[in-house]
């Protein structure tokens, strides 16, 4: 039998393509989907059901499909599971083959589930796996993770990119299908910017199948290609084939996914695989259409078995036939449709079972003139054939007679469920509409109206007629002027709209197991059982039995789900409740959601203009917050300690370089600015003279420290603020907040200046002797320039604001430069201490020094339940003040109490030893476990300089503890330490001044 | 209550299932209760059920607006660890940690415990910091937790990206082998099952509409939409709603709820053994008895009731997964939903006594209540049967904000330098 | 995403704000003069109502400037935005808070 007919479908018979499907060699045209392949190729077993490896067939024909998932890709990076048959477009080379299955599709050893499938019930799983307790980990478990599951996760990193774009429109309309189409026409003609999307590769919907009906005196496939070439023609309406509307969110945000490239194969080319529109629209139109259902009846599941809209989809739109003999059990008319062109096409259909008592209408004389036998009131009581059907057994529900008929292809319609995903998704209103029995678009939230039949309407000219009025309503809701309403003469006969849920006829009687959810392999049974078990909210039910919960999301399964639930409560459909519609539409690949943020791209990389220098002497890098600091400088043969070490001594002894631009700087001006300090700040600013630096903390409201830094005053209304590298974002916007929110009448402005001034730290006794060769204009003295200043001036011809600060201890400046020359200014000084020995620093020796002086790295000694106080701050704090921000938080009994952690040194007992940093501190090292812990070592170091280790810990009251030995307990054995003073060098800081 | 075993899911099948009773009863509201919970989520349910179990107090009952289990206890990633750096917490998820190890056979209900192991991953120098201040301290009070070097990262879970290009390279871990997942339905179902055979009623679609109190300012019981039902103890449990329920007592909260979004994949075979979290790049992940990836996302900026996070949330989400495992990038996101997580000053819960006599209040989770579950339910119902609190949440309480004793986990890992 | 009308740019997408907390809590004139009580209130107590919420935002990507919202918590409606300071426009079921308060 050639399952492809010699004429007909969209394919391109001129273009035909090789592919393999579990190693076997077949040929498609292009045009085909896999699934239209394979089924041109007799090929009907395609995949496994979830639990109990039932074999499997294709349902349907579109995204729908809950059977024929398979594996994609011949090489491993590309490989891609669980993808649609029906979604996947041939191309020639393609690679597929079916998952769950072990050894192979036809015998697939995990069929013993269904076997068993009587104790595999909804939820058994809860009821058993128990004892001993101890195998669920070792045993149950892992025996249940391997059999779940379907396809199998790539093994290699994907090499495909992915994009994202932003668009703004006036109306988006969802669907390509007749109202679609006319929705798109109505808004284009009407001159809105529009966007139309489908998720298919053509754009058309039911058009593209359509074989009879006439539009406007042209064949259904003429109207088409004339309204796409009139789309297509106006510069305002974009289309989008290929292109899946997957979620809605929050004011009329979309998301929708274009696939780009996967139908080309798999080839290495410029173009993303897929794309991300983010679309903003004022107005939508749903036009998403309806799914066909299944009906419920014993072994409803098997290879053959399939819908009747799909069986009509291959054959008018891919020139496929399903099957050569076959029996048609419907609850409507649309299935006599689908009977009477497989009949034309020369499959032979022998019989039309349907569950109405007594059909009557066009249809069923057309399909009794075609020579199909129509029997009403007739159920389908079971099916038989392994791998394929071979009979099915009907029952007339009045005379009770019953009859098996032979057959390769079942064709069911159990009527069709609008597709109102986007709609509910968007927050709006479903009613249940009695006569349908399903659910259609209640009241709106977002700006969108539904057309054609994802609202109910079936009919082809009514669903074009309000297609083209909601794309009229989209044009004038979102602010244009629509054109006049347009007529469309429409010849198609309706095939009617009476459809069933739950259980057909009285099916109830029949044993047998019905399946509602195919892929996940949920049958009546279950849903019977968790109602028995007491599972009455729809969600319940759901999640108890997993009903609706596979790759397909319940577009098959849902409706039918309620109806028994319905039936088996005696409960309205309508007061059973519905379970939520969720993103995405149909699965949508993770990397389209990450786009371009991969590698460097993941988050912005910031460099300082010093970065490049520091990088060509094979500096080592840390990550903080977005910026790259110089860890270290190594030289050859060095490690970090080695490098740590030589960097230290020689800014010690002599002069160190350091690339200090990452910390944050904030230009406050104004002439209310020593005001606003005051507030913001828990020092005292107004007595700071122009000219002179202060180390500034500040507090957030709750009173624990969040930033610091050092502060410039550069004139009366002028202040030069330096945050830490992370907290530069954070410590602006807490200004600006009480700026422009409480302090609204202060006269401040505040300019992040982070990105305009390079920083260059000279510190050493040298530090001096390396910048007056350079400086013009400022004299750099100790009598003219003391600790703690700053000048504006000039080096090398370079504007400058020169700190004389140090964050080592030794005598030190900082050079700021525009960020343009900081490179260039770098290297003169670099130069210029050549004489001296100048030598690169990075974080870890600044960490290093600046430990030795025991002074504060926010962050480090620091962690947000830190006040001034705990961390020996309290000089800052200007007593005086009446307010600041944090002031009131500090003085609650718990911020007060003597019992606080306080910043103090610990030096180990044996000074070679270096504590761990975060290690705990406990007064009593026989305690048993749970120990009382009273501290934590916040940074500890080996100090060259002192020949030694030293810390700087919190500890509980710890500078009533100054003199006294606690213990540090590791794995390895307790650490004896002494309780001291937090500064280990130089405690009278005479090296300041060099 | 029918035992559930091997035995009885055999026997039951011969019979085509059809023996098995209702899970729990569906009982129409008494007059009156010793304690009424309201919230039916999970710690709602545990409280109710260790009244009736631990502390003898059976005449209660648990209602629920909607249906059970259906708030965060369905929503959740289903994350269990009990790592946390300060005593305080550390003791409260360690006593839960302990009653997950037993609990499947306390309720005769699998709820799946899985001690897969819990990684936390350090992608920068103050991470690693952080981390290992965790893992000293956790030693110390008895809770295990380790360092893994990369290269034991690699070991331990082989789909993480270590060593390859990323922005923020995996410089170690802190791995809890005890922590794990537990399937978040059967919690809820099994702690409903257990409680209704110990004479608790559960009663769903029943949402609390006001809080009656005597003159003496004294609770005297909940006006509900299924009539007024009286008690003289009041137990909240109602996560993203508890400013709403307690604002019926007239009492305001230090209390703000977000949007918290999660997201599965597709099923595929195992792939992916373990617990990872990164809470620098905000990715969470393990993998489904079913084969899912279950995926966690950052919350909303903004406060929201709307049980729906937004998109550019779930791409930074998904872009942070495929950084850390790039296989993954041709994975499909199946379904994605949000939660409303009730979050306090300092992130840490409230279990108290409140100012109002016979009202007491469980909440303030944030994004990690499901862990807590049973030791969350067992101290809170120790609470209310003694009307004072068990050691273990006696700092939970909400004087804490006004004498600013913070219990504060996130502070603690504060990034700056 | 939000659609966010800044009131001194126009809508613009969420991704250009930053959320700023419930709207109308003033810091108090004279903190140390609170008492511990009323301090935690203007510290940590927020109303988070279920339904409309009067919020700020800053349009920190923008024009940097903070303005306030009301936005329905439920289905995330923003119903107007207007300027710190402003009070919102007068509605039926809020009739009962103060214009006063807000913060300035």
């Amino acid at each position: 039998m050639n399952y492809r007919l010699a004429s007909g479908g969209r394919m391109d018979r001129t273009r035909p393509l090789q592919f393999t499907f579990d190693g076997n060699r077949y040929t498609g045209f292009a045009g085909d989907t896999l699934a239209s392949a394979l089924i041109a190729n007799g090929v009907h077993l395609v995949g496994r059901s979830f639990k109990y490896h039932r074999p499997r067939g294709f349902l349907s024909a579109g995204s729908d499909e809950p059977n024929a998932l398979v594996g994609v890709g011949g090489i491993a990076s590309r490989y891609t599971p669980n993808l649609c048959a029906t979604q996947v477009e041939l191309y020639d080379g393609l690679v597929a083959e079916s998952q769950n299955r072990w050894p192979s599709l036809s015998f697939d050893v995990g069929r013993v589930n269904d076997v068993f499938a009587r104790f595999l019930s909804a939820g058994f799983y809860y009821k058993t796996f128990m004892w001993p307790a101890a195998a669920w980990k070792s045993l149950y478990e892992p025996m249940i993770r391997k059999a779940a599951g379907l396809g199998k996760a790539p093994s290699a990193p994907d090499p495909d990119r992915y994009t994202q774009v932003y668009v703004h429109c006036d109306v988006l309309v969802v669907g390509a299908g007749p109202s679609g189409l006319a929705a798109a026409l109505a808004a284009g003609r009407s001159g809105s910017k529009v966007i139309l999307c489908d998720e298919q590769d053509q754009l058309g919907g039911t058009l593209l199948s359509e074989s009879e009906a006439v539009i406007d005196g042209q064949a259904a496939a003429e109207w088409l290609a004339r309204a796409i070439g009139d789309l297509s023609a106006l510069p305002n309406v974009t289309l989008l084939p290929r292109t899946t509307a997957f979620g809605w969110y929050p004011h009329n945000f979309l998301g929708l996914c274009q696939r780009v490239k996967d139908h080309l194969g798999e080839v290495d080319s410029n173009a993303p695989r897929e794309r991300m529109w983010q679309v903003r629209a004022r107005e939508v139109v749903i036009a998403t259409g309806a799914i066909e259902r299944p009906l419920l009846f014993p072994d409803n599941d098997r290879p053959g078995i399939m819908m009747a809209e799909g069986a009509r989809i291959y054959l008018n739109r891919y020139g496929a036939v399903a099957g050569t003999r076959a029996v048609v059990f419907t609850s409507c008319d649309s299935a006599y449709r689908a009977a009477i062109e497989l009949k034309a096409a020369g499959v032979q259909v022998t019989t039309i079972a349907d569950v109405r008592p007594s059909p009557k209408g066009p249809w069923i004389e057309r399909a009794r003139a075609a020579g199909i036998e129509v029997r009403g009131s007739t159920v389908v009581t079971g099916t038989t054939g392994h791998l394929r059907i071979s009979h099915v057994d009907l029952v007339d529900e009045v005379s009770g007679k019953s009859e098996t008929l032979p057959c390769d292809l079942l064709l069911m319609s159990g009527g069709f469920t609008p597709s109102v995903h986007l709609f509910s998704q968007s927050r709006g209103k479903l009613v249940y509409d009695e006569a349908l029995k399903v659910y259609v678009p209640g009241q709106s939230v977002e700006r969108e109206r539904s057309v054609g039949a994802c609202r109910g309407i079936f009919d082809l000219g009514a669903a074009i007629a309000s297609g083209f009025s909601g794309g009229l309503d989209a044009v004038k809701a979102s602010g244009g002027s629509p054109v006049e309403e347009a007529t469309f003469v429409v010849l198609a006969e309706s095939f009617g709209q009476n459809g069933v849920i739950g259980r057909p006829g009285k099916a109830a009687k029949y044993a047998g197991r019905a399946w509602v959810d195919f892929q996940n392999d949920v049958t009546t049974k279950d849903i019977e059982l968790a109602t028995r078990e007491g599972f009455r909210s729809i969600e319940h039910v759901k999640r108890y039995t997993t009903t609706g919960m596979a790759t397909d999301q319940g577009k098959t399964s849902n409706m039918n789900a309620l109806g028994i639930v319905s039936q088996t409560l005696g409960v309205p459909v309508d007061k059973v409740g519905l379970t939520t519609f969720r993103p995405p539409y149909t699965p949508t690949t993770f990397g389209v959601f990450a786009g371009q943020s991969r590698g460097d791209l993941f988050d912005p990389v910031r460099k300082t203009s010093i970065h490049d220098w520091a990088e060509e002497q094979g500096a080592v890098f840390e990550d903080v917050s977005l910026w790259k600091r110089a860890r270290y400088f190594p030289r050859r043969g060095e490690d970090m300690h080695a490098a740590v070490k030589r960097e230290c001594a020689a800014t010690r002894q002599s002069v160190g370089i350091f690339d200090a631009t990452t910390l944050g700087k904030i230009e406050v001006v104004g002439k209310d600015a020593a005001e606003f300090m005051n507030r913001m700040y828990t020092n005292a600013w107004t007595k700071l003279e122009p000219g002179r630096l202060r180390y500034g903390v500040m507090l957030r409201e709750d009173g624990f420290i969040m930033d610091d830094g050092v502060v410039g005053r550069m004139a009366a209304d002028r202040f030069h603020v330096t945050t830490t590298t992370g907290g530069a974002a954070r410590v602006l916007a807490q200004m600006e907040d009480y700026l422009q929110t409480e302090w609204s009448d202060l006269e401040v402005w505040l300019t992040s200046t982070t990105e305009q001034w390079a920083v260059i730290a000279v510190q050493g006794p040298n530090a001096r002797k390396v910048l007056d060769p350079l400086v013009q204009d400022i004299d750099l003295s100790a009598a003219a320039m003391p600790h703690m200043s700053v000048r504006e001036g000039h080096i090398c011809g370079i504007p400058m604001r020169l700190f004389r600060v140090s964050f080592t201890g030794e005598l030190g400046f900082e050079v700021n430069v525009p960020m343009g020359y900081g490179r260039a200014v770098w290297e003169a000084i670099h130069a210029s201490g050549k004489a001296h020995d100048i030598t690169p620093y990075g974080t870890e020796t600044m960490h290093v020094l600046r430990a030795e002086k025991g002074y504060i790295i926010v962050g480090q000694e620091t962690d947000g339940t830190v006040t001034p106080d705990d961390a020996g701050l309290s000089w800052a704090v200007g007593k005086a003040k009446k307010d600041f921000v944090g002031k009131r938080s500090l003085a609650r009994p718990a911020m007060t109490s003597s019992d606080r952690k306080q910043m103090v040194g610990l030096l180990t007992v044996d000074p070679t030893v270096v504590l761990e940093e975060g290690a705990q501190v406990v007064a009593d090292p026989q305690e048993p476990i749970p120990m009382t812990m009273i501290g934590h070592v916040t940074s500890s170091h080996w100090s060259a300089t002192l020949g030694r280790s030293i810390a700087l810990g919190l500890v509980r009251n710890g500078r009533a503890r100054i003199g006294t030995r606690l213990t540090v307990p590791m794995p390895s054995g307790n650490v004896t330490v002494e309780v001291v003073r937090p500064v280990f060098y130089d405690p009278e800081g005479k090296r300041l001044d060099g | 209550m029918k035992r559930f075993s091997a035995f009885s899911l055999v026997r039951a099948a011969l019979s085509g299932q059809s023996t098995w009773p209702r899970q729990w009863r569906s009982p129409e509201p008494k007059p009156s209760y010793d304690v009424v919970i309201v919230g039916g989520g999970g710690h709602g349910l545990a409280t109710a059920f260790y009244l009736a179990e631990r502390y003898g107090v059976r005449n209660v009952a648990v209602v629920e607006k909607g249906w059970i289990g259906g708030g965060n206890t369905g929503r959740n990633t289903t994350i269990i660890r009990s790592n946390y750096l300060f005593d305080e917490s550390a003791r409260l998820y360690d006593h839960a940690l302990k009653l997950w190890e037993g609990l499947s056979n306390a309720l005769n209900y699998n709820v799946m415990y899985s001690p897969r192991g819990v990684l936390m991953l350090a992608h920068n120098i103050h991470d690693v910091q952080s981390f290992k201040r965790h893992v000293h301290a956790n030693r110390l009070n008895g809770i295990d937790n380790e360092w893994l070097s990369p290269q034991e990262c690699k070991e331990y879970c082989p789909p993480l990206n270590v060593g390859g290009e990323m922005r923020y390279p995996i410089l170690g871990a802190a791995l809890q082998r005890r922590g794990g997942t537990a399937r978040h339905d059967a919690v809820a179902w099994g702690y409903a099952r257990a409680a209704d055979a110990r004479g608790v009623d559960i009663i769903e679609n029943c949402e609390v509409t006001g809080i009656r109190r005597a003159a003496s300012g004294h609770v005297e019981g909940i006006e509900t939409t299924r009539g007024y039902i009286r008690a003289n103890k009041v137990g909240v449990a109602a996560a993203g709603n508890t400013s709403v329920v307690m604002g019926m007592a007239g009492i305001r909260l230090p209390l703000e709820s977000f949007p918290l979004q999660a997201l599965v994949s597709e099923p595929v075979k195992p792939v992916f053994p373990c617990v990872v979290m990164s809470n620098t790049i905000h990715a969470y992940i393990s993998q489904s008895d079913k084969g899912e990836l279950v995926i966690g996302a950052g919350t909303d900026a903004y406060t929201s009731y709307s049980q729906r996070g937004a998109l550019h949330i779930a791409n930074h989400t998904l872009d942070a997964i495929c950084e850390l495992a790039p296989m993954f990038r041709r994975l499909r996101m199946l379904r994605n939903w949000g939660g409303v997580v009730d979050v306090t000053p300092d992130r840490s819960p409230i279990i108290a006594k409140t100012p109002v006599p016979g009202l007491y209040l469980n909440c303030g989770w944030g994004t990690g209540g499901f862990k807590a579950t049973p030791g969350s339910g067992d101290v809170f119902a120790w609470t209310i049967a003694r009307n004072e609190p068990h050691p273990i949440n006696a700092p939970f309480t909400i004087e804490r904000f006004r004498e600013g004793v913070m219990i504060d986990e996130a502070a603690a890992a504060a990034v700056a330098h | 995403m939000l659609l966010i009308k800044c009131p001194f740019c126009g809508p613009r997408p969420e991704l250009e704000f930053s959320y700023g907390g419930e709207a109308h809590i003033a810091r108090p004139q004279d903190p140390m003069s609170l008492d511990d009580e009323a301090w935690t209130e203007y510290l940590y107590i927020r109303s988070n109502p279920r339904g409309v919420h009067a919020e700020r935002w800053r349009h920190i990507n923008g024009c940097g400037r903070f303005f306030n919202a009301r936005r329905n918590t439920i289905s995330d409606e923003i119903l107007e935005t207007y300027m710190i300071g402003g009070s919102p426009a007068p509605v039926s079921e809020e009739k009962d808070r103060s214009p006063k308060g807000g913060a300035v």
